[in-house]
């Protein structure tokens, strides 16, 4: 099997989906000859045209409007938007059209649209270039939500997500572009809904998803070394949230860390650790940790910044303090 | 009145429109009187008055075109050729409506008539009209969409990126702004930088039309001329129909932001007598016929009823089927 960076996966799942399917069609800002602002879409115009790589004005509300309304009419719309902050633009037509339409209106509605976003700090964009913004999501029934962590899901993911018939937030993370994996050629998609063991362990359970994957493996083999074998939860999708799968784990390992990158109130592991404490409270030996951004807005200054963001270090502190009572 | 050239009407043609005015009007005035004796719960938002420009507009597009709606949506529905009865049993939240009780009087769509759905964000459903002609438009169905909008929402941010989106990518799309003069209670002068909404398409390059909206005839024939010009390829037109709605915006609403001269003033222009005149003057109805159409119209709203009295409210295991399109994958 080749590899591919996430980006190239990312398009070869468009180019594939465009290929199959004439109904498919992407729209956002600048996804042109620009090929969007982290270079995702760069040649489809020149490959499909500009009916179906339609660069918009500047008007996050109504490109997502448009695109369910599209989507409504038989059309299968992927919307790029620049940066997840800019979501906050979109959320009225995300959250009280295409998120409610099907239930309201009956089995006749149906809202086939995908929704990209670049997320994540860790470039020094600053407090509106930078958010991971996805707990938001999992408070509006109606909307799926994705967050690939490796290439080969980058692309099986937003497969699936394109075929799926309900609006679906791909959530992919800024740094996660470059990274290369192995992706197979076929056009096969995910199961939405369904995680992964990424790494098998014992002695705790690191949830996590999108960026944070990759960094939580690190923190685990760190850990290894000093004897503490952790299990790594790749949620892939948090809604559908798989809870049989974190539940399983849990009562295997008997402890409960959550990693995300967006801030901790309210956030994707405050609903993790809620489901592990209803469903598995008696196989838990340990509190829950948290391992999230600060409540604060993301600063720009660099070590301030980091100072923000989870970090592989921080990680393997939490874990150590947890295991060995430190 | 509009001219019978303007707008040339059969017979059979004029006593159907007077039919959806004359029912709309019944059912929104039934509506009322049930939301008051408690039948119906929660809030309306009635459309009486307005009635000209949803059969008008309706009556200038295609039976295949779309329409997608507003808060004040009922009207609309009726006019595209919705079915009363299921449009009735949803308000009263009933398995047998539209949205088998989950949507209410906001949120209703009839597709096989061509109805993309009411909307109760004002604003909300003017990019998803601009999305379903862009379909039309990707697909080349030969559809346009009449997107319907109050004055207040004129004021959305949606309005401007929707019509500047529609104008740069010529869709067929055709936006009945209603100014009924009132959002909610701030009055029109009040909320709006220009007194014509129709001038702000010189912002777009596209065409702005003022129109009667207490004239069905006139607002058919604006409708229609727009739609052709969207239909042809030359893109959408901003159509503002000068109307009144006779009620209060809901409800609860007192209406002490306005007149009872103003409101008799409007009320003397009522569409539905107009027309039935305009058809008398015509020679397209008598007397007799008239009051035929009225008894049908009326016949209609009262079965409307007696199906939503009739209608089971949906079983309480409904509650979670239905939020997404492949229900029980997402479980949690």
């Amino acid at each position: 099997m080749r590899d591919l960076t996430y980006w190239q996966a990312l398009q070869e799942a468009l180019r594939q989906e465009m290929t199959r399917d004439p109904a498919v069609f992407l729209m956002g800002e600048d996804i042109g000859a620009y090929g969007g602002a982290f270079g995702v879409t760069r040649g489809l115009l020149a490959e499909f045209g500009p009916e179906r790589v339609r660069c918009t004005p500047i008007s996050e509300a109504t490109i997502v409007g448009a695109a369910t309304g599209a989507a409504l009419t038989g059309l299968r719309p992927v919307v790029e938007i620049m940066f997840m902050d800019f979501l906050t633009l979109t959320m009225d037509q995300l959250a009280n059209h295409a998120a409610k339409f099907r239930y309201m209106y009956g089995a006749q509605a149906r809202v086939p649209l995908v929704v990209r976003t670049p997320a994540g700090g860790g470039r020094c964009y600053g407090a509106t270039h930078s958010q991971s913004l996805e707990a938001w999501f999992l408070h509006v029934p109606g909307l799926k939500v994705v967050a690939p962590a490796t290439a080969a899901d980058a692309k099986s993911l937003l497969t699936a997500a394109i075929r799926d018939d309900n609006p679906v937030l791909c959530v992919e993370h800024k740094l996660l572009y470059a990274t290369t994996g192995p992706v197979p050629e076929g056009d096969t998609p995910a199961t939405i809904g369904r995680a992964a063991i990424r790494r098998a362990g014992t002695d705790v359970t690191l949830v996590t998803y999108s960026y944070y994957v990759g960094i939580a493996l690190k923190a685990a083999e760190e850990l290894a070394a000093a004897g503490i074998d952790a299990e790594v939860v790749d949620l892939r999708s948090l809604v559908p949230m798989d809870t049989e799968t974190i539940l399983a784990s849990v009562r295997k390992t008997g402890r409960l860390v959550c990693i995300e990158e967006g801030t901790r109130t309210g956030g994707v592991g405050a609903e993790i650790a809620a489901r592990v404490a209803e469903h598995a409270y008696e196989y838990l030996d340990a509190p829950i940790r948290r391992i999230a951004a600060a409540d604060v807005p993301i600063p720009f200054s660099p070590p301030l910044e980091q100072a923000d963001l989870p970090s592989q270090a921080g990680i393997v502190q939490t874990v150590q303090n947890l295991v060995l009572g430190g | 009145m509009t001219e019978p050239m303007a707008y040339p009407l059969t017979a059979a043609e004029a006593r159907r429109v007077l039919y959806l005015l004359t029912m709309s009007r019944a059912f929104e005035e039934r509506v009322m009187a049930l939301v008051t004796d408690g039948s119906i719960r929660g809030t309306t938002h009635p459309y009486v008055g307005q009635e000209a420009v949803a059969v008008g507009a309706c009556l200038g597009l295609q039976p295949d075109d779309w329409v997608v709606s507003t808060h004040r949506g009922h009207g609309h529905l009726l006019a595209k050729g919705g079915d009363p009865n299921r449009l009735m049993a949803e308000l009263f939240g009933k398995a047998t409506g539209y949205g088998g009780g989950k949507g209410g009087t906001q949120h209703v769509a009839d597709y096989a008539v061509g109805h993309l759905g009411s909307n109760g964000i004002t604003g909300g459903g003017i990019p998803i009209g601009t999305g379903a002609a862009l379909s039309a438009q990707m697909r080349r169905s030969g559809q346009v969409v009449g997107v319907f909008f109050g004055d207040g929402a004129a004021n959305q941010g949606t309005f401007h990126e929707s019509l500047n989106l529609a104008a740069l990518w010529r869709l067929p799309a055709v936006y009945v702004c209603e100014n009924n003069l009132y959002a909610m209670s701030t009055p029109h002068h009040e909320a709006c930088a220009v007194e014509h909404i129709a001038d702000r398409a010189t912002a777009y390059g596209i065409p702005g039309v003022q129109v009667d909206g207490m004239d069905v005839l006139a607002v058919a024939a604006v409708v229609r001329t727009a739609a052709d010009r969207a239909r042809s390829g030359q893109g959408p037109t901003l159509i503002e129909a000068k109307t009144y709605r006779f009620l209060g915006h809901s409800r609860s609403d007192q209406r002490v932001y306005r007149t009872r001269d103003e409101e008799a003033a409007w009320r003397a222009r009522d569409p539905i007598p107009c027309f039935q005149e305009w058809m008398r003057t015509h020679r397209l109805a008598t007397g007799a016929e008239i009051e035929a159409v009225t008894t049908a119209a009326l016949s209609a709203v009262d079965a409307a009823v007696e199906f939503a009295r009739q209608s089971p409210f949906p079983d309480t295991a409904a509650l979670h089927d239905g939020v997404f399109a492949d229900d029980g994958s997402c479980a949690t």
